[in-house]
């Protein structure tokens, strides 16, 4: 864990601390279990946000796909009896079409993330509309999938599944961009791509695989949404899911710029932000200014983190010209 | 001193006496008992290696920083320290070497950034024609070929110095200071910089004149100071002023002429160019063979598509037309990739941009190119990238005690030692330079030349693109020189001289007799 990490850490048992004393259902199981699962949902979005992030990239699409992978899925199960592990593979293929799409478009074409997946988030939305004919998915009364509803919405020792997948995922990502050779590609083309190219690393393929890797969390994310709604207004669900996701991740530490950030951050992020949802709800704040707080949060915790870093770096300074010789004398500039 | 505040100084005195300067960084050093004088429409050169002390003297100057003792004595009246705003006063102007010029502006707007003459009242419109009316007179003054209406991006390198010049000079400097302005332009661009020093000095402007490239030095300047760990290690006057010299003052000792002979003989071909064409010069056609053992320079001007040559063979940038032979194979790299596997490798001109993942340490930036090698079942084992590094590090001699440092906090030298060092850990067959020595002092200079000639002794091919003609000229084995996109000719050992290759260079023929 870095310093940055630990920080988030701190704050999230402060604030928990404070809204507990003041509101003692806080800590009730069943809101613990609640928070949780939202934390694990959203968890699963924000990581996949947080490879693409890393290479300097922005995936603006992910509410869109949300929505119409999910209209998707739950159609397939629910009206044309698709067995749901197919159901969740072809959505998953989806996802992997989408993310190769995207990428394919921001390093074959050079055009810029924002654009193109910006333009995502128009397409998507406007074919979950159109395929539902705009009204709601849903399954029918009495309809019943227990393995799937047992893994999506379900708990083990109270814990929600969503949450230990979570956990899982966050492990193996963890392990992928933090120990493993594409993880170390992946910080390099996202802090300086050029650098990365002339050291003859396939940039392409890097920025590409994570677009792809991006969808594919989505789509998991997508099916824990479906089976925790139940029914999709292709028109509303999963809206601003994407901001969410790059919320989480700005608060983590991760820089737009791409090249900065940490799984274990950006999941930190998930909690914080659920974490101040849940604030909101239990000490009476009205709801509608939801986002209001959310975004002062992060603003704060943005700016603490800027000033933090400009310290650190003072104190560095002093620390690097005492002892050492002639090499760190102003001319270094050259 | 400051009694003489009220006489007016006539134009032969000095304006500026620098007296005992002393500076110190904690641990440092940077300045001390340094003294100077200015006199008006004089031009010093200003040498030494990093860290001798030079920007650290531009900053005082420029009101930057604060000696700790000594005085600064300004048209008579002494002071302790300048603030920046003292400094601008006094006409002490600064042109670094980056420059800070907007692209979208056209050059009179340039000069004028924020000082814009006004129309329309309450409006406050820019008034164009003003502005430009304001502007001619300076760019006269310094000879320059351009309008003031001409937009800044249609200048070349050496012509936006101007510019940077002429805003001095609206600002009615009396002393210019020039931070490394020929590091990176071309030779003839050079030349006419050095006239616009020679304007300057006939409009009695003062100029300290700032660079590693001692040629110019010696053309430039009446007087060099050369600094070494701070203090002046030697003042030489018009008359002394000669290369060896200052070398030995720079360094404190004799330098090893760069040249060197080879150990072997130049080996098979190692690449061939057949009939290649760049994007940039789609008409054009490069033939070229580049043999094994041998250093191979690349010289003509910017722009005559070197740099597109080094990054086609590459990978970078895809070719239009021909084909490539490594090793008598065909060789059509996609990207870099490719050409990493095939044993071709790029040292590129952009060292911080291209080179370096500045924000990586020096460990992973070597071992970044050939990371499966580090690694076991895909997961990198740090201790084996960390050692791969401390080889590099002692064999080439990169100057920090740790390979976990990052590439940013070293010196311009070390940078590219990292750079090579990251090719070096693999098995070079055809080593490309691009500019290998631009920006770095003279140590660290001979030192890359010796590694160089090491690895052609190795067997490598080794293919130097470089502007510095003293450079192309000592280490190259065969210098090829590139004009308009092709090769107009190539030199070998024996008709090397700066005239042929500046001859080959602007397109002329050589002359009869020293053609080989």
């Amino acid at each position: 864990m870095t310093k940055k990490d630990i920080g988030l850490l701190i704050l999230i048992i402060v604030v928990g601390a404070v809204v507990a004393s003041i509101n003692p259902r806080f800590l009730l199981p069943i809101n613990l279990a609640n928070t949780s699962n939202l934390v694990g949902m959203f968890g699963l979005v924000a990581i996949g946000q947080a490879f693409v992030i890393i290479t300097g990239g922005i995936e603006l699409s992910v509410g869109s796909v949300i929505a119409l992978t999910g209209v998707l899925f739950v159609d397939l199960i629910a009206n044309h009896g698709v067995p749901w592990p197919i159901a969740l593979l072809l959505m998953i293929g989806l996802g992997v079409l989408i993310g190769l799409a995207h990428g394919l478009l921001i390093t074959k074409l050079k055009m810029q993330p924002f654009v193109v997946t910006l333009c995502g988030l128009l397409i998507y939305r406007g074919m979950a509309r159109f395929y539902t004919g705009d009204s709601t998915a849903g399954f029918a009364f009495g309809q019943k999938f227990p393995d799937l509803e047992f893994l999506a919405a379900g708990r083990s020792y109270g814990v929600p599944n969503s949450f230990i997948a979570l956990i899982i995922a966050t492990a193996i990502m963890w392990v992928v961009l933090h120990r493993s050779i594409f993880g170390r590609y992946l910080y390099a083309v996202g802090k300086n791509e050029e650098a990365a190219r002339y050291s003859g690393i396939r940039t392409g393929l890097v920025i590409v695989s994570a677009y792809v890797i991006c969808q594919v969390m989505t789509v998991f994310g997508s099916i824990y949404f479906a089976m925790y709604t139940r029914s999709i207004a292709p028109s509303a669900h999963a809206n601003f899911y994407e901001l969410y996701a790059i919320a989480a991740a700005v608060l983590g530490g991760f820089s737009l710029r791409g090249g900065e950030g940490s799984i274990i951050g950006v999941v930190l992020g998930v909690v914080l932000l659920q974490e101040l949802q849940n604030l909101v709800n239990l000490l009476g704040i009205p709801s509608s200014l939801n986002f209001a707080v959310m975004g002062s949060v992060i603003l704060i915790g943005v700016i603490a983190d800027l000033e933090f870093a400009k310290f650190r770096q003072r104190r560095e300074l002093t620390r690097e010209l005492t002892p050492v010789g002639r090499k760190i004398v102003p001319e270094a500039a050259e | 001193m400051n009694t003489a505040a009220a006489v007016v100084t006539a134009p032969t005195d000095p304006f500026l006496i620098l007296a005992d300067i002393r500076k110190s960084y904690p641990g440092v050093v940077a300045l001390q008992g340094f003294s100077m004088t200015v006199r008006p429409g004089e031009v010093i050169g200003l040498v030494g290696e990093n860290g001798a002390g030079k920007s650290t003297l531009v900053k005082i100057l420029g009101g930057v920083t604060e000696p700790e003792s000594g005085t600064i004595t300004l048209d008579g009246v002494e002071h302790r320290s300048l603030s920046v705003a003292a400094s601008m006063t006094a006409g002490i102007a600064f042109v670094h070497q980056e420059l800070n010029l907007f692209d979208n502006l056209d050059v009179a707007a340039n000069i004028f950034i924020g000082r814009e003459p006004r129309r329309g009242g309450i409006l406050r419109l820019i008034d164009t024609q003003k502005l430009r009316a304001m502007a001619e007179p300076l760019l006269k003054r310094l000879g320059a070929g351009f309008k003031a209406s001409t937009p800044l991006a249609d200048l070349s390198l050496a012509q936006r110095q101007m510019v940077e010049i002429a805003k001095a000079l609206s600002m009615r400097a009396r002393l210019v200071i020039l931070d490394e302005p020929t590091s990176s332009l071309p030779l003839s661009e050079t030349a006419k910089l050095l006239d616009v020093i020679a304007a300057l000095k006939r409009d009695n402007i003062s100029v300290i004149f700032i660079s590693h490239r001692l040629h110019e030095i010696e053309k430039a300047a009446d007087r060099v100071i050369v600094l070494r760990d701070g203090s002046t290690a030697g003042t030489l006057d018009r008359a002394e002023i000669d290369h060896d010299r200052m070398v030995k003052l720079m360094i404190g000792r004799d330098l090893k002429a760069i040249q060197s002979a080879p150990a072997q003989a130049r080996g098979a071909v190692a690449m061939r160019a057949l009939e290649v064409r760049t994007s940039t010069y789609p008409g054009k056609t490069v033939d070229l063979d580049l043999h094994k053992g041998e250093i191979l320079g690349i010289a003509g001007l910017v722009g005559s598509g070197r740099t597109e040559l080094a990054r086609a063979v590459f990978g970078i940038d895809p070719i239009l037309g021909g084909r490539f032979e490594v090793g008598g194979e065909a060789y059509a790299p996609q990207q870099a990739a490719n050409a990493v596997a095939r044993g071709v490798f790029l040292v590129p001109e952009d060292r911080k941009g291209a080179g370096l993942l500045l924000d990586l340490p020096i460990s992973q930036n070597i071992s970044l190119p050939d990371l499966p090698r580090y690694s076991s079942n895909f997961m990198v084992v740090k201790s084996s990238e960390n050692a791969a590094a401390e080889t590099q590090r002692r064999n080439l001699d990169i100057r920090t005690p740790l390979v976990t440092t990052l590439a940013k906090s070293l010196s311009g030298g070390n940078q590219q030692k990292v750079v090579l060092g990251k090719w070096l850990a693999m098995k070079p067959k055809i080593l490309i330079f691009d500019e290998p020595t631009r920006g770095i002092d003279v140590g660290s200079k001979s030192e890359i030349y010796r590694l160089m000639r090491g690895l052609a002794d190795a067997g490598v091919a080794v293919m130097m693109i470089s502007s510095d003609m003293e450079e192309v000229i000592g280490v190259s084995d065969r210098i090829a020189v590139m004009h308009e996109g092709s090769i107009s000719g190539v030199l070998k050992r024996d008709q090397f001289s700066e005239e042929n290759v500046m001859r080959l260079a602007i397109g002329k023929p050589l002359h009869a007799g020293s053609t080989g």
